[in-house]
């Protein structure tokens, strides 16, 4: 007999998430996703001023607020019809690879890795190294004042916790670092976006601030120190975990998923919002053919809604004509996700779709070095490796300015007044995947706004034809020996970066 | 010196103290004051519940952005973090079972955190937590709360999904309570102000931090004084100098009036605290204030590039504002009597209904 587990709220992610799963036999048999909130940013842009929606949009997520600024504005890039400059372009890419910097950081240490550590064995650890020794002090003292939150209460370890006292406290002092770097991070990049959480200088055309030497030479610095931590902690990190204590979860691909994967591609390098020329390729592989990449077809995206709280008419369309109007008590429904669609199917997107598409050489051996299949572990495997690459090129992107302001080059924005008419659409990756805005313009004015945001691909619920959404389908086959101890249901979950 | 700074010398617990003073905009002699309360409030370690309603988290992520204390100091040195739906390691109804012990055993002692709007219309069912709407859940923990601390605009005022009221009613905590809470808005929150706010909490007890509340909620030391007044770009304000192209760098460091400034609305320290540990803020990055600290924040200032038209036209033609922002804009531009060239503008009607003075007409 299957037995109902509910998980409501799913913790460390942004946003309400609540999953439900049916176990028998110790395993996950079936799986439904719920978005548990809706704010309706689609219908509040409705009559309002274009200009503002990359402002507006960016408070959809406030951990990827920078995504969201930069597909708004390449929505309004194109309704404006404005010429994007190379310096707007580059330091659009600076602020944003920021971005994915500190989410990266972020979602390991902060919101993936007490699924894997038996945090309390830390007062077992025998070491000499001073700073360990602190730590442990801290943990222990929590213990003795019976105060050991946040990290308690928590599910109860199990086989495939990391217990080894060095170990741990070696990820905890490292979970305490990466506090820091991540915050770093978001310096660096308010550099040239002024604040963070959104940022303020990101404008249809291409930005307000102009770059100056000290910014660029205070962003070098920045960027060095933590292109220093990306690779000697993070990627050491992820990589001996991989290898070691969580290889056995990988090889039991717990999380594998649909095997469909997006990428719209990110980080212009020609003309901006070219997806077809970007630093992180575009792409589609379908059927867990992980060796054939096709081309992404924008035409192919479409939202159903069988599931979800909308009306029907609000189905089966692509975003350019999108609708969104609730439908509270809809029969059958059970998230505030759509559905997207891409060629009819449900798509995993995020860092493991990139890299998979993007094909990087060091990923690909990466890959083949803990083999060569999606899973839980694949994902943070991949998003330690796309932090690495994403920060060192931003080193290039920095050359890159430099030799443009040297050649006299200050263009920063096409700034052009809102047009009687128009309609544009804007595709970008978020940290955690495809995101894409579309407006269109009447009277100056919003007529219609559509978003279908990273998240939605991943978390969103079954669609017409009854097919799984791509967490649900990864969900399907997780090992719960005990029911009163579901982790490895939101070890997958997590791994999505939902 | 026991307690939380257990693992600080003495020196650089003066410091942090110093760091409080400065952050609460106190004097230097209230140092040995300061470290002597903090050491006594601070003996058992404050439990908080924070919980989030129509949010996106960036509150919370911007109160991680901390500079002093850190961020590992505030989550396990300083606060008792009991429940917060981002940092904790529960999830489901482990997660959930940490409010009602904390409510339970710590009655009336803890600190109530809420982040996001809440959405009052289908009864409340556009934000649920554990099959429990946002709305109950405030209702709920509020009532055994210490305090009760609105952080960010929507929480505070309803924010932006406010703007989208007419479908899921979105509003702020003190809305749904119908009892005044402490309110620390922007979009969102300096993490300065919050911890300012929970540290003075502490050091001086809820009605030090009652007292010290403006008209809308807000504590007086970090919305105590309009942007514009402390706007390092005022002297280009009052000489009529204002960007009208982004890419033109001669007017890169020129008001931003005509670009939909709304630092003359908005009351709020950004200009002095600037943010990420002072590393830059909206108008030192060419990039007009939103006034994302203001209850008009964002529907009521939409157009955001926009001039408000009321800015244009203090005393001159009829638009309806507040008259305190009106009194003070007008009373700045003539009292510092060197505002010639805007007055001027507005008398001869270029800016008075709204447009930007042509380019090559001064
Ligand atoms: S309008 Fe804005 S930019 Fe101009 S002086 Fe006032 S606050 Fe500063
Ligand atoms: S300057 Fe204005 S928009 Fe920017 S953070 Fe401060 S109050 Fe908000």
């Amino acid at each position: 007999m299957a037995q109902k587990i509910t998980i409501d709220p799913i913790t460390r992610i942004e946003g309400h998430l609540k999953i439900e799963v049916e176990v028998e036999d110790g395993k996950v048999k079936e799986a439904y996703s719920t978005a548990a909130m809706a704010r309706g940013f689609e219908q509040l842009l409705i009559g309002k001023d274009p200009r503002d929606a990359q402002i507006v949009t960016q408070r959809i997520c406030g951990v990827c607020p920078a995504s969201h600024g930069l597909a708004a504005a390449q929505n309004l890039d194109k309704a404006f019809e404005a010429k994007v400059p190379d310096n707007a372009r580059i330091i659009r890419n600076l602020i944003v690879g920021s971005n994915y910097v500190m989410s990266h950081i972020l979602h390991f240490y902060h919101l993936a890795a007490l699924d894997y550590l038996d945090v309390m064995a830390i007062a077992k650890y025998t070491g000499k190294d001073p700073r360990l020794l602190a730590v442990k002090d801290k943990i222990v003292g929590l213990v003795e004042a019976e105060d050991t939150y946040p990290l308690t209460p928590r599910y109860d370890p199990d086989e495939f916790s990391v217990d080894d006292p060095e170990i741990v406290t070696t990820a905890v002092a490292h979970y305490l670092e990466a506090l820091e770097k991540r915050k770093k991070a978001q310096e660096m990049l308010t550099i040239f976006g002024g604040k963070m959480p959104c940022y303020c200088t990101l404008v249809p055309g291409g930005v307000t601030i102009h770059p100056t030497p000290d910014m660029i030479a205070a962003f070098k610095y920045h960027l060095m120190d933590l292109i220093d931590f990306v690779n000697n902690v993070y990627l050491a990190d992820v990589l001996a975990f991989g290898t070691g204590p969580l290889l056995p979860i990988h090889q039991l691909k717990v999380g594998a998923g649909v095997g469909n994967f997006l990428s719209f591609g990110m980080f212009d390098l020609g003309v901006s919002g070219d997806y077809k020329n970007r630093f992180l390729k575009s792409g589609v592989i379908m059927d867990g053919k992980l060796e054939e990449v096709g081309e992404f077809d924008p035409t192919k995206i479409e939202e159903a809604v069988k599931y979800s709280w909308y009306t029907e008419d609000c189905g089966g369309l692509h975003p350019t004509e999108g609708k969104t109007e609730y439908d509270l008590d809809k029969e059958g429904a059970y998230s505030f996700a759509k559905a997207p669609r891409y060629d009819g199917k449900p798509v995993e997107v995020n860092t493991l779709a990139r890299m998979l598409i993007t094909q990087d050489k060091g990923f690909m051996d990466l890959v083949n070095k803990i083999g060569a299949h999606p899973s839980a572990v694949a994902r943070h495997a991949a998003r330690a490796w796309e932090c690495k690459m994403v920060a060192e090129a931003m080193l290039d992107w920095l050359d890159e300015l430099v030799d443009n302001l040297k050649a006299g080059n200050t263009d920063i924005c096409d700034d052009k007044p809102v047009p009687e008419k128009g309609k544009g659409i804007g595709m970008v990756e978020a940290p955690r995947g495809c995101l894409l805005h579309c407006v269109q313009i009447e009277g100056k004015k919003i007529k219609r706004y559509q978003v279908i945001a990273a998240t939605n691909w991943n978390v969103c619920p079954r669609d017409d034809k009854g097919q799984r959404g791509p967490i649900e389908e990864a969900l399907v086959g997780t090992p719960v020996p005990d029911p009163n101890n579901p982790i490895n249901v939101v070890r997958v979950v997590r791994s999505f970066d939902p | 010196m026991e307690s939380i700074f257990k693992g600080l010398s003495r020196r650089d617990f003066l410091k942090y103290c110093a760091s409080i003073a400065a952050m609460l905009g106190l004097s230097e002699i209230y140092i040995p004051q300061i470290a002597a309360a903090l050491e006594e409030a601070t003996k058992g370690k404050p439990p908080v519940i924070w919980m989030q309603g129509q949010s996106c988290a960036g509150c919370t992520i911007s109160f991680i952005n901390s500079r002093e204390p850190t961020p590992p100091e505030l989550v396990l040195d300083i606060l008792s973090v009991r429940f917060h739906p981002n940092v904790m390691a529960a999830a489901g109804d482990v997660a959930l079972s940490a409010i009602e012990t904390t409510m339970k055993k710590a009655k009336d002692k803890y600190v109530y955190i809420f982040e996001g709007a809440l959405p009052t219309a289908e009864e409340g069912r556009f934000c649920e937590i554990g099959e429990t709407s946002a709305v109950d859940w405030v209702k709920k923990v509020a009532k055994d709360a210490h305090a009760v601390i609105a952080v960010g605009t929507c929480a505070s005022f309803g924010g932006i999904p406010g703007a989208n009221q007419a479908v899921t009613g979105a509003t702020g905590v003190e809305d749904v309570l119908g009892t005044p809470v402490v309110k620390i808005p922007g979009c969102p929150a300096h993490p300065d102000w919050v911890v300012g706010t929970v540290v003075k909490l502490l050091l001086f007890g809820k009605d030090a931090v009652l007292a010290g509340l403006d008209k809308y909620g807000r504590p007086k030391e970090f919305y105590g004084t309009l942007i514009h007044d402390n706007c390092p770009r005022r002297h280009w304000f009052e000489a009529g100098k204002f960007v009208e192209d982004f890419n033109d760098p001669e007017q890169a460091n020129y008001c931003l009036l005509l670009k939909g400034c709304k630092g003359p609305f908005t009351y709020a320290d950004c200009p002095k605290r600037k943010w990420n540990s002072g590393t830059n803020f909206c108008i030192d990055a060419n990039a007009p204030c939103q006034g994302c600290t203001q209850p008009e924040f964002y529907a009521k200032f939409s157009p955001l590039y926009e001039k408000l038209p009321e800015i244009g036209i203090p005393g001159i033609a009829g638009y309806e504002v507040s008259a305190d922002t009106v009194a003070k804009v007008l009373g700045i531009v003539t009292a510092a009597g060197i505002g010639l060239h805007l007055v001027g503008q507005i008398a001869t009607g270029r800016l008075g209904k709204g447009g930007p003075p042509e380019r090559g007409e001064e």
